[in-house]
């Protein structure tokens, strides 16, 4: 067994032109075993591309595409050990759901007894027992997701490729489909590769999440630390809300670290990277604080704007003197400033991120 | 999500397909077509319908008698036998029309459409030219001493001037050049509406590309093809220019029958019944494309 081999999926150095249009760039992403692995971007970033050239729809331009270990650029989609599950559903509108779900098997000329036996199972497993006399146009768009999610397992694929796949459905049914897909995840130890611009549904659903931006994949961690520690500004600013002060780092102490910027100075905790570098600082509106006098080591400040209840909590916003925008979220609101009080920004030190997004 | 739910919601998607169908406005949309076409369709129809159950008088006009001879003179076997004969040429030109149509549509239609606005112009354009000339054209290349046989023997595939003129063979060619379009289209129009998602589908799902065409191409752009036969079929049936111009007097076809009713020997019953005949056989046709078309819920116009 060779180093990788824990990789369904890798994708090395790969990039994907549209006539000249650059859409994935010098891409590498491990997919491990079993884990539920989210890409995430904003709209036209690249994630359908990256999904199709796995499944073999879209060839890659350059780069190396394995699936379990064995490269698969010269084979064509039906050759392939992995499912997707359509955005559209595409569901073949002239077949029952029975016979939906059981094309996977019927075109491998699987017996008719195990094709009824293992169809059976699947709808069983997606809770659309009696169903499968439909046809997809009488069904509505969680049953069709059902039975899209139902013919791209019966396969047992290695992998499955969702591509946005509960786009289509209201918030309600999006939250009920999310808990049952992972515990079909769950339960099938199946490999998810799951597309979605929602950072939420991202974030409850992911083991791991990529972040994407222009073709370029920015983070690749836990929803935890990419939510905590950012390593671009793209995420800090995608993922969640943040505050950001660009400055350059100053003087390095023992513990804390001094970063000037132009808005004023600010302090942080000590962080890999020389005086005299140029760093964001990045601090979560829920841990922002404020006071009416100035504070050690910090010299920004702003004007309050407006305190505004936002339906779960109260939302601050302070203008800087160079007309940022900082953000300041409080469960509970703060009777002791009124808007147009100028007041001090600061923060505990271990509640700010630095970023060094060099590029 | 529980069955009430379920229901309620099939339910409200059965309703909205019922208003979908909903006629009355169509039809009162159509009122005016409605009245022309009673005109100049409904009402010869019932003259024709009319006189075929009537006899022919001795120089030729009608005797307002009714009788059903005209509809028995239909079975006698010489009679069968150029029925026979237009149905297989018709369904030999239906299939080739078919067969060449449908890779050429598909080729069109998977193009980007700009070419393929092109490409159905290229198609289009040679029906612009008068249909006569045509037939003549292909009559002259057809010809013993013609240009094909001179070359063909000049090359020395064949021994003796070709001898296509006059046959079955050589109508067919005909009926097909005249019918091609009628096929393409419709057949074009299907398979570009097919989403090539579930192209994809099939090829996830493990179907190689023969499996796919067979499996989602073919049955789902199914009432086109059906279109396509029927555009075809019908007036290939019927047409009395080609086997004229390209059969001479020996590939007597039904079309040509009813026209010689009409023209030369003056029967206008008989005509008419053998018309009625035509008219029936087209009706049946299209209460079948419309079985099928409902069948897979798709429209193709
Ligand atoms: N077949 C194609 N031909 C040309 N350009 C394409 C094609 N498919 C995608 N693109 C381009 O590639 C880029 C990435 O597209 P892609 O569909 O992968 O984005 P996405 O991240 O899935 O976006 P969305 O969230 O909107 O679905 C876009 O700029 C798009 O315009
Ligand atoms: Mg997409």
């Amino acid at each position: 067994m060779d180093g990788h081999a824990e990789y369904i999926v890798s994708l090395v150095d790969v990039d994907k032109f549209f006539g000249s249009n650059h859409v994935i760039r010098k891409f590498n992403l491990n997919v491990r075993q079993g884990e539920f692995l989210t890409l995430l971007g904003p709209s036209g970033c690249g994630k359908t591309t990256i999904l199709r050239m796995i499944a073999g729809f879209e060839d890659s331009t350059s780069g190396m595409i394995k699936v379990q270990g064995e490269r698969v650029e010269d084979k064509e989609a039906f050759e392939r050990d992995v499912n997707t599950v359509f955005q559209s559903y595409a569901l073949f509108p002239h077949m029952t759901v029975f016979d939906n779900i059981a094309y996977g098997l019927s075109v491998k000329k699987v017996p008719k007894s195990e094709i009824r036996e293992r169809v059976k199972e699947m709808l069983e497993l997606v809770q659309l027992m009696g169903f499968e006399g439909r046809k997809p146009d009488m069904m509505s768009g969680g049953q069709k997701q059902r039975v899209a999610i139902a013919r791209a397992l019966i396969n047992r694929p290695k992998v499955l490729l969702l591509d946005e796949p509960l786009g289509a459905l209201d918030l309600k049914l999006r939250k009920q489909m999310q808990i049952e897909l992972k515990r079909l995840q769950k339960k099938l130890n199946i490999t998810f590769v799951y597309v979605t611009h929602d950072q939420e549904e991202a974030m409850t659903m992911s083991d791991r999440i990529a972040v994407l931006n222009g073709g370029v994949l920015e983070q690749l961690d836990t929803p935890d630390q990419v939510y905590k520690f950012p390593k671009t500004k793209f995420v800090a600013d995608f993922i969640g809300e943040s505050n950001l002060f660009d400055g350059t780092l100053e003087v390095i102490s023992d513990e804390t670290a001094r970063v000037a910027g132009d808005a004023g100075e600010m302090m942080i905790e000590c962080c890999p990277v020389e005086p005299g570098e140029e760093l964001t600082v990045c601090v979560r509106p829920e841990v922002m604080k404020y006071s009416k006098t100035p504070v050690d080591g910090f010299t920004l400040s702003g004007i309050i704007k407006n305190m505004i209840f936002v339906g779960s909590q109260y939302r601050t916003l302070i203008v800087m003197d160079n007309g940022y925008e900082v953000k300041v979220n409080r469960v509970k609101p703060d009777k002791d400033v009124k808007e147009g009080d100028r007041v001090f920004l600061y923060w505990d030190l271990d509640d700010a991120v630095a970023i060094c997004d060099r590029k | 999500m529980n069955r009430n739910e379920v229901n309620a919601e099939v339910l409200s998607l059965e309703k909205r397909r019922n208003l979908k169908r909903n006629t009355l406005p169509a039809l009162t949309m159509a009122g005016p077509v409605t009245f022309w076409m009673m005109v100049f369709v409904l009402l010869p129809l019932v003259y024709v319908i009319v006189i075929s159950f009537m006899k022919r008088d001795a120089f030729g006009g009608i005797e307002y008698d009714f009788t059903v001879a005209n509809y028995l003179e239909i079975l006698q076997p010489v009679y069968l036998k150029v029925i026979w004969k237009s149905m297989k040429l018709a369904f030999l030109t239906t299939a080739i029309c078919i067969l060449i149509g449908y890779p050429l549509a598909y080729y069109i239609a998977r193009k980007p459409s700009k070419v393929a606005a092109k490409l159905l112009m290229l198609v289009m354009i040679p029906f612009w030219t008068n249909t006569l000339v045509r037939l003549y054209s292909i009559n002259l290349i057809g010809q013993p001493n013609g240009f094909l046989s001179n070359f063909l023997m000049n090359i020395g595939i064949i021994a003796k001037p070709l001898d296509i003129l006059y046959s079955d063979g050589i109508v067919v060619v005909g009926l097909l050049i005249s019918m091609l379009p009628f096929a393409i289209l419709p057949l074009y129009a299907s398979i570009e509406k097919l989403d090539k998602a579930y192209l994809e589908a099939s090829s996830d799902l493990g179907a190689k590309p023969a499996v796919t065409f067979c499996r989602i191409t073919i049955p789902l752009t199914f009432p086109g093809i059906v279109a396509s036969i029927i555009l075809v079929f019908i007036p290939s049936l019927g047409m009395y220019y080609v086997p004229e111009a390209l059969g001479g007097g020996k590939v007597m076809l039904i079309g040509s029958l009813i026209r010689n009713q009409f023209l030369v020997t003056k029967n206008w019953p008989f005509g008419a019944s053998l018309s009625i005949l035509l008219v029936l056989i087209t009706l049946v046709m299209l209460w079948l494309y419309t079985r099928i078309a409902r069948l897979d819920d798709m429209e193709v116009f």
